[in-house]
């Protein structure tokens, strides 16, 4: 006797929508068995890790500011994966968007003027776009994967960001922290809401959202992008070129990572230090599956995903969890997904070696 | 022999087999009887339920009434694992290989307890050459042609000495000396008492073949016959309820402008397994369809992605569009030269099966249909082309926002040459124009060609079906080895002179590189 997964004829068509949702429920419940099993209260806990962070204005700022970047980022990823461009560095991207940004920032100081703002976004978008151009450049001349490509630049970003801050970019007068020095007020994002964090990247991010769901849905490239990734040889057949699809998907993850790395930093950061992103870039994709790579879906998903930073922070600090109690969370949703999703498309089912006598048993 | 085997318990016996899905019902009270030694026709159109019943055979679905006995006894088929037990054996229409194994890994897969992976090359390569279907077992699937794919499948079958096989549509690959071989072979098994149920729309080689004929027609049994004493058009009637359309060719006018020309055009594969193309001239003409006859895998495939661009040459000059080099463009800018292509493969190359039909006109007539404004798609304009295309091309589907993958062969086969033809190009490449598609279909696709000629249209047609190029085609050449005979008027040839030159031998051949023994070379000059 054996398991075997078989594929259903008909998939669900509702079910595929209803399965993030049920992602979202199983995480709830396995994490109520996880809260007992740490000896708290499930309830008190549930109440720190989920109605807590929302019950203030300040936390409904904090999940609209957590979620931007990753609305942003989620969006521009799912371009890719959409071709099945997998671009699993989106970090990384981050990362130099910041430093591009960043630096405009910081060698501008002084000439305060609203258009420099724009002149940063911009920049920090070309740095994700030339950190991601390398695993696009790769995969197109050597054929290397860009999973693996990608993911491993996220290091060397890591890395560079962090000699920045420790040589040539520290602030002199910073007592010696690995840290630059903070931007002009007048380089920063505008604040939204009085009181709070929540500035004006949050509208950016809309904008990037809005902008993804035109172009998947409604623009011939998008068109030949979901082509590329449904059925290669009917790409190849209609003369959609590959290589484009490779870079167009690469630049749009690089170049939406780069954003929401400025708008960390020109943000509730207002300045450069070695570690700027809590994994927004890794977090992103759950974000983009979870939304079933459609903008809309991606735009809740990373509410949820934001809800999951502020409620495992909250945790730390009411029931004293360890840190790692959002990564746990974040795992748990797209595993449950994941797991759903091949429920939906497969059966599970028990099969006996069949003899002929079985056979003829089984008739009679 | 037919009033001995009547007495007969029949080895397998279907009563009253109905099977209805949401949309329709496949089967409606079929009945069926087949007897040890028989070969016995299924005869209908595409649709008409034939798949579906011999599905419910092998154990693949589950009728919802009915009653089925295997040598007397009532069974019931849980799977095709108990099928097989029982020894029903089946060649499926659409292959279920593995692309990423080899030959024999495919096999060992079907086979219980196959461990010895040489031993079962050795036994492949047997079997094959008893029956004539040649096969490399060490090649990987995916290198494969569709026709090559086929026999993998067919001596999969053999392997397992099976009572009963079941052939969905063998032949529709082979040449005229492969399916003679084949007969030879299925009639050597039915001496050895083993069943087949012979799925079909060819006629002639059902009377040449089956000794019994049950009929379906919408799911519903309208006949059975003794093929033997019937005529072509007396069981066409049974079969679609009407006489055969017979396509209008009248002679192509002559002097037509040179559209498409291949001009000295030398490839070497990238695939290990590939066909290498060897010094290939070929010209096609505006008005005129001319065909390229062959057994699958002698470089029609290599040929077909040089030709529509889906795998560019690194030099422009050996393929010239309407007088322009365009060897190294991608298919994007040969189609906008006016090039349309109708390929092989229907579900994932010429249509993408997730995607609705109106989605699949944007696929390759977003051009001819001005589909696309300021770099976004017009959805309007795109459901109108495909709306126009259904209705025009008699499609049967959901409407313009059904799924490719929801189509049967032959209706997503119109839709695909509808939308090319639709585009009015200037030359069009079709592929298999009618490979499994039922006969209803075959002729409105290969008159709409004919028509589209008569507009003025160069076509190149690549086909393995010889009756289907002799109909249609005003000349014929001859793919063998990666090399292209000289295309000859069709009316100046014949089924047997084409056979020779398949394998290789045409007058003015290159025989000296490819090899050949000396009384090959010997009969060739006879020829």
């Amino acid at each position: 006797m054996r398991l075997k997964l078989e594929a259903r004829p008909a998939p669900s068509r509702a079910m595929r929508y209803l399965s993030p949702l049920l992602a979202a429920v199983l995480t709830v419940v396995v994490g109520f068995v996880v809260f007992s099993a740490l000896g708290q209260n499930p309830l008190a806990a549930f109440r720190a890790f989920f109605v807590q962070p929302l019950s203030s204005t300040n936390g409904v700022a904090e999940l609209l500011l957590k979620a931007s970047p990753l609305m942003m980022i989620a969006t521009g990823l799912a371009v890719g994966f959409r071709a099945n461009v997998w671009n699993i560095g989106a970090e990384g991207q981050l990362i130099v968007g910041a430093i591009f940004g960043g630096g405009v920032a910081l060698h501008m100081e002084g000439a305060a003027s609203s258009w420099l703002l724009v002149a940063m976004v911009l920049a920090g978008a070309l740095g994700g776009m030339v950190w991601s151009a390398i695993p696009a450049f790769l995969r197109t001349r050597f054929n290397a994967s860009e999973i693996l490509t990608s993911l491993m630049l996220t290091y060397v970003a890591a890395l560079l960001l962090s000699y920045l801050v420790h040589d040539p970019w520290r602030d002199p007068q910073g007592f010696n922290f690995p840290q630059s020095k903070m931007f002009d007020d007048a380089l920063l994002f505008p604040i939204l809401v009085e009181a709070t964090r929540l500035n004006a990247s949050f509208l950016v991010a809309l904008a990037v959202v809005a902008a993804g769901w035109v172009f998947i849905n409604k623009s011939f490239l998008g068109y030949q992008m979901r082509v590329a990734g449904l059925a290669d040889a009917a790409a190849r057949y209609a003369g959609f070129s590959a290589t484009r699809t490779v870079w167009i998907g690469m630049l749009a993850g690089g170049a939406a990572a780069g954003m929401a790395g400025l708008a960390e930093v020109a943000g509730p950061i207002g300045q450069l230090t070695p570690s700027i992103s809590p994994g927004y870039g890794f977090a992103a994709i759950i974000v983009a599956f979870v939304g079933r790579l459609n903008p809309v879906g991606i735009l809740l998903a990373s509410l949820l995903m934001s809800l999951l930073y502020l409620g495992g922070e909250q945790a730390q600090m009411e029931l004293r969890l360890p840190s790692a109690i959002t990564g746990l969370f974040q795992g748990m949703l797209l595993f449950f997904l994941l797991g759903a999703d091949v429920l939906i498309n497969y059966r599970l089912r028990v099969v006996r070696p069949v003899r002929v006598a079985g056979a003829t048993e089984a008739a009679t | 022999m037919r009033g001995d085997t009547a007495a007969a318990t029949p080895r397998l016996s279907l009563r009253g087999i109905r099977k209805a899905y949401p949309s329709v019902v496949a089967n409606d009270g079929i009945d069926l009887a087949v007897v040890p030694g028989e070969i016995h026709a299924v005869l209908g159109e595409n649709g008409a339920g034939k798949s579906t019943l011999m599905k419910i055979i092998y154990g693949v679905v589950k009728p919802d009434a009915g009653e089925i006995r295997w040598e007397g006894r009532p069974v019931e088929i849980a799977n095709p694992h108990a099928a097989r037990s029982l020894g029903i054996g089946m060649v499926f229409q659409h292959f279920s290989l593995f692309e990423t194994l080899t030959v024999t890994e495919n096999v060992a897969l079907a086979i219980d307890g196959a461990k010895d992976l040489a031993a079962l090359a050795r036994r492949i390569e047997e079997v094959s050459q008893r029956y004539g279907l040649p096969l490399d077992p060490r090649r990987l699937v995916h290198s494969l042609s569709v026709g090559e794919r086929q026999r993998v499948e067919i001596v999969r079958c053999l392997l397992q000495q099976p009572q009963l096989l079941i052939m969905d549509e063998p032949t529709s690959v082979l040449t005229p000396q492969a399916v003679q071989k084949l007969f030879e072979t299925l009639r050597q098994l039915a001496a050895e008492g083993c069943s087949i149920l012979y799925i079909s729309h060819k006629l002639d080689e059902i009377k040449a073949l089956c000794t019994g004929a049950t009929v379906l027609r919408g799911g519903k049994v309208t006949g059975t016959c003794d093929p033997r004493n019937e005529t072509a058009s007396s069981m066409a009637r049974l079969m679609i309820g009407k006489d055969l359309p017979v396509c209008e060719h009248a002679e192509a006018a002559a002097g037509g402008e040179p559209r498409l020309m291949v001009a000295g055009l030398s490839h070497k594969s990238d695939d290990p397994f590939g066909t290498d193309l060897e010094d290939v001239h070929l010209t096609v003409h505006s008005g005129e369809i001319v065909g390229i006859a062959g057994v699958s895998g002698n470089g029609q495939q290599e040929l077909l992605f040089a030709v529509s661009g889906e795998e560019p040459l690194a030099e422009p000059f050996p393929i010239r569009l309407l007088g322009v080099e365009v060897g190294r463009m991608h298919p994007g800018r040969r189609r906008k030269l006016g090039m349309g292509f109708v390929p092989e493969e229907r579900l994932g190359r010429g249509a993408v099966p997730n995607m609705s039909l109106a989605e699949n006109a944007l696929l390759t007539a977003h051009r001819a249909g001005a589909m696309v404004r300021g770099g976004l798609v017009r959805t309007d304009r795109m459901t109108a082309f495909a709306r126009d295309c259904i209705e025009q091309y008699t499609v049967k589907c959901g409407g313009p926002d059904a799924e490719a993958r929801s189509l049967s062969g032959g209706n997503l086969q119109k839709f695909i040459v509808g939308r090319e033809i639709l585009q009015a190009p200037k030359v069009l490449v079709v592929a298999q124009p009618t490979w499994g598609v039922d006969v209803g279909a075959a002729a409105f696709i290969r008159q709409a060609l004919i028509d589209l000629r008569n507009r003025g249209t160069a076509i190149l047609v690549i086909s393995e079906e010889l009756d289907e190029l002799f109909e249609i085609c005003d000349r014929l050449a001859v793919i063998a080895k990666g090399r292209l005979s000289p295309a000859k008027r069709t009316r100046e040839t014949n089924v047997e002179e084409i056979g020779v030159w398949m394998s290789g031998l045409w007058p003015g051949a290159h025989t000296d590189d490819l090899q050949p023994s000396a009384p090959e070379v010997a009969r060739a000059a006879q020829a």
